[in-house]
């Protein structure tokens, strides 16, 4: 097998974990970031920080039923993540419609700005990077899962066993951005490609997406792209009546969706396919040579 | 009959125990001993292998471990109700059962407190909650009451044992029993029973009987909040806090119940702990019983009859579906039929009383379970729902709990005795002494100087006392 670890760039582990313990007051706590490495931040050319977005049309979203083929955004972050079997770090939803019919919703982790997660980890091992991303300290974490039960999208997966772990991971230089290789006993989630960000590349999902419905969008500079189109975020937002998922509980999601069901690609509201399996990165070989060959 | 042939064949009978060891004993230590082994078992398999070993998956992230918890925390709060509140309230009756209370306490917290500690990923990483701990995570909250409450629970069983460990230490003097002779000689901080030595245990049994009450109230709210700081259909709740109080002091009665039935027939203890308190306990029972039950029909029949869309999905799911048959058991086997079993006269008997009390141990294992469980089941996006099936390994680890928690119990009992046998004297001097005998403002009593001992270990304190001694002699 041809897989190998993607070279990453080095980024020093978060220099003394040991401060954000015990400051106290109760959301004070949630919110202070930890301490981060001042290098690999991405800025906008006024230099200020970029607050990662993300927007998933589901207008192009037909849950690669037309193509009869398996959710290409889970597989493609399976290969890029080496997701542990099991786990789906943005996973196809069917919802049904109220009036009948229904549409495609992937799920990535939300990333919200007030994140349950976040909010309930004790150990402080989840947190907030300065771009806004959620991320996990697996070398922190104690796996309670009070996180998984504080997260009302379903976004996070657990290590119940050893995970598989791609040859030569051993070696691999853990950051929480990309976190290779994967242990036991520990919480796992999406992160958004938080590794892609400072090499200038879309997370997996929205390159592996045949329908370019996902983008990526930077909030401070007002932009987003899916990789073939660039659009102004808000504008896009807004005019395309753009939802986020259980807006009501306040947790203020960094996803937003654009509603449809994959109209775009010939899908039909009442088309009744229902999403493949998507296979794991074990499965996919062949995609993962694909992957690393434009490295 | 006189008081001191009384408090003879009290000693009699509480510290014969210690004394004599019988086979049956041994085989009973032994086998819960086997069972706990069996337990550690589960549980080094579980570590070898990881949490795969469990029915837990990634839907349903908890299931016996976290049921179990909060099952033992509330009984924990047996101790407190009994001891605490009636000691402040001077309800007399509880001076038989105030030590099994309060053992019940520290050895469900013990128990209590090992249980997520299982069911974490790392354990290997529990310093992480010192040196890393948030204090804006509920688990932290946990963390910090749970401790308190045992160190709590641990001092308020203590200190109303120096002076029967002081017997201990008189009895076991001289014979060939010299470790237990140093056990009790250490434990019991060279008690002489001076006045001076009454009067500051009373002193430190008057504060801590105060401030063990609020502590124990606030660990069974932060363990609801567990719960309740997710913004989960079910666990969502503002009155989680009071109705897992409610629900605590509702095992927990029913625990004491349980265990008081076990002493008095395993030791002989019928002269002691009589039908008062169970009849007392079972009457506070009831009126837990009710609390609790209005709590629960408070809390589902909210969620219920408005049936939003994932709350009424639950509630089907818990009374209709796969949850009914655990659901109806807990609020019919668990409320209803104890309440009527203590609220009829021909039924609030002993052995009645017991029934029930079990009863509601038993069903307020699986309101727990269904607590927890069926929230996490239900989906949070549009798929199925989740199913949960516990593994040989967390069935195992339960069990073994259960033995864990009857084992201590067991070599409690062995070592120390189970009632407080200078309080039940105080009692009944107290009694004798005319002072109106319970629930009544103590009436104040001259303090004497220089009055003699009356036994050996225990000189005379006050003037009612060597009155007591002086028609006596």
């Amino acid at each position: 097998m041809s897989t190998k670890i993607p070279r990453r760039r080095l980024i020093q582990a978060a220099g003394a974990l040991a401060a954000a313990g015990a400051v106290p007051g109760l959301w004070a706590t949630g919110i202070v970031p930890r301490p981060q490495e001042a290098a690999g931040r991405t800025q906008t050319q006024s230099r200020r920080l970029r607050q990662w977005a993300m927007v998933i049309d589901l207008r192009k979203c037909e849950g690669c039923v037309t193509q009869d083929k398996a959710p290409r955004c889970t597989e493609g972050c399976n290969a890029e993540h080496f997701v542990p079997e099991g786990q789906q770090w943005i996973r196809v939803f069917e919802v049904e419609e109220p009036g009948g019919g229904s549409y495609f919703m992937p799920r990535p982790c939300m990333n919200c700005e007030n994140a349950p997660c976040l909010n309930v980890c004790p150990v402080g091992a989840t947190f907030r990077n300065p771009e806004g991303v959620i991320l996990v300290d697996h070398e922190r974490c104690i796996g309670c899962r009070l996180c998984m039960a504080a997260c009302p999208y379903g976004a996070r997966s657990f290590n119940w066993d050893q995970p598989e772990n791609p040859p030569g991971a051993t070696f691999a230089s853990y950051t929480p951005e990309y976190p290779v290789p994967h242990r036991r006993g520990t919480v796992e989630k999406c992160t958004l490609c938080a590794h892609h960000a400072d090499i200038g590349k879309l997370p997996s999902c929205a390159d592996a997406c045949p329908m370019n419905a996902i983008y990526l969008g930077d909030l401070q500079e007002d932009v987003a792209t899916n990789g073939k189109e660039v659009v102004t975020l808000s504008r896009f937002l807004s005019e395309n009546q753009a939802f986020r998922l259980k807006e009501e509980l306040g947790t203020k999601p960094r996803v937003w969706y654009v509603p449809g069901h994959g109209e775009d690609f010939g899908r039909h509201s009442d088309d009744t396919r229902e999403p493949l399996a998507p296979r794991s990165w074990l499965e996919q070989e062949t995609k993962i040579e694909v992957n690393h060959d434009h490295e | 009959m006189t008081t001191s042939s009384r408090s003879e064949r009290l000693e009699e009978t509480v510290f014969h125990p210690l004394r004599h060891t019988s086979r049956a004993w041994y085989v009973w230590a032994g086998f819960l001993a086997v069972v706990v082994v069996w337990g550690i078992f589960a549980y080094a398999v579980q570590l070898r292998r990881g949490l795969v070993e469990t029915g837990m998956r990634n839907e349903v992230i908890w299931g016996f471990y976290i049921t179990n918890f909060v099952f033992f925390i509330g009984i924990s709060h047996a101790g407190t109700l009994i001891s605490a509140i009636l000691r402040v309230s001077q309800a007399e009756w509880r001076r038989p059962v105030t030590r099994m209370a309060e053992v019940i306490t520290a050895v469900a917290l013990m128990i209590g407190a090992i249980m997520p500690m299982v069911d974490l990923g790392r354990p290997d990483r529990i310093p992480n909650l010192i040196l890393h701990g948030r204090l804006g995570s509920p688990v932290i909250w946990d963390l910090i009451s749970i401790t308190t409450y045992l160190t709590g629970s641990l001092i308020y069983l203590y200190l109303p044992m120096i002076p029967d460990l002081a017997r201990c230490r008189d009895m076991f003097s001289g014979t060939a029993h010299r470790l237990r002779w140093k056990l009790y000689s250490v434990l019991s901080l060279g008690w002489q029973d001076t006045k001076e030595q009454r009067r500051r245990l009373e002193r430190g049994i008057g504060v801590m009987m105060i401030v063990i009450i609020p502590v124990a109230v606030s660990v069974h709210t932060v363990v609801s909040w567990i719960f309740s700081m997710t913004m989960r259909s079910g666990w969502n709740s503002t009155i989680f806090g009071p109705y897992f109080v409610v629900g605590a002091i509702f095992s927990g009665t029913a625990g004491i119940i349980t265990v008081m039935a076990i002493f008095r027939k395993l030791f002989h203890l019928e002269e002691y702990i009589t039908e008062k308190q169970f009849r007392n306990l079972g009457l506070l029972l009831l009126a837990l019983a009710a609390m609790y039950f209005y709590f629960t029909l408070s809390e589902y029949l909210t969620l219920a009859y408005k049936e939003e869309e994932s709350e009424g999905a639950l509630m089907r799911e818990l009374m209709l579906g796969r949850y009914a048959l655990a659901f109806w058991t807990f609020a019919i086997g668990g409320t209803i039929v104890p309440a009527l079993l203590l609220a009829l006269r021909p039924t609030r008997t002993i052995p009645g009383i017991v029934v029930a009390s079990v009863l509601v141990n038993i069903g307020m294992w699986l309101k727990r379970f269904v607590i927890v469980v069926p929230s996490l089941g239900l989906p949070l996006m549009p798929a199925d729902w989740a199913v949960y099936r516990p593994s040989w390994v967390e069935i195992s680890i339960t069990v073994a709990a259960f033995a864990g928690f009857a084992l201590l119990f067991t070599l409690f009992a062995k070592l120390f005795p189970i009632i407080s046998v200078w309080e039940v004297e105080e009692g009944w001097e107290r009694e004798t002494a005319g002072a109106s005998p319970a629930e009544s403002v103590p009436v104040p009593v001259p303090q004497v100087a220089g009055s003699g001992p009356r036994v050996p270990v225990m000189p005379a304190r006050l003037a009612t006392e060597s009155l007591e001694v002086e028609r006596d002699a």
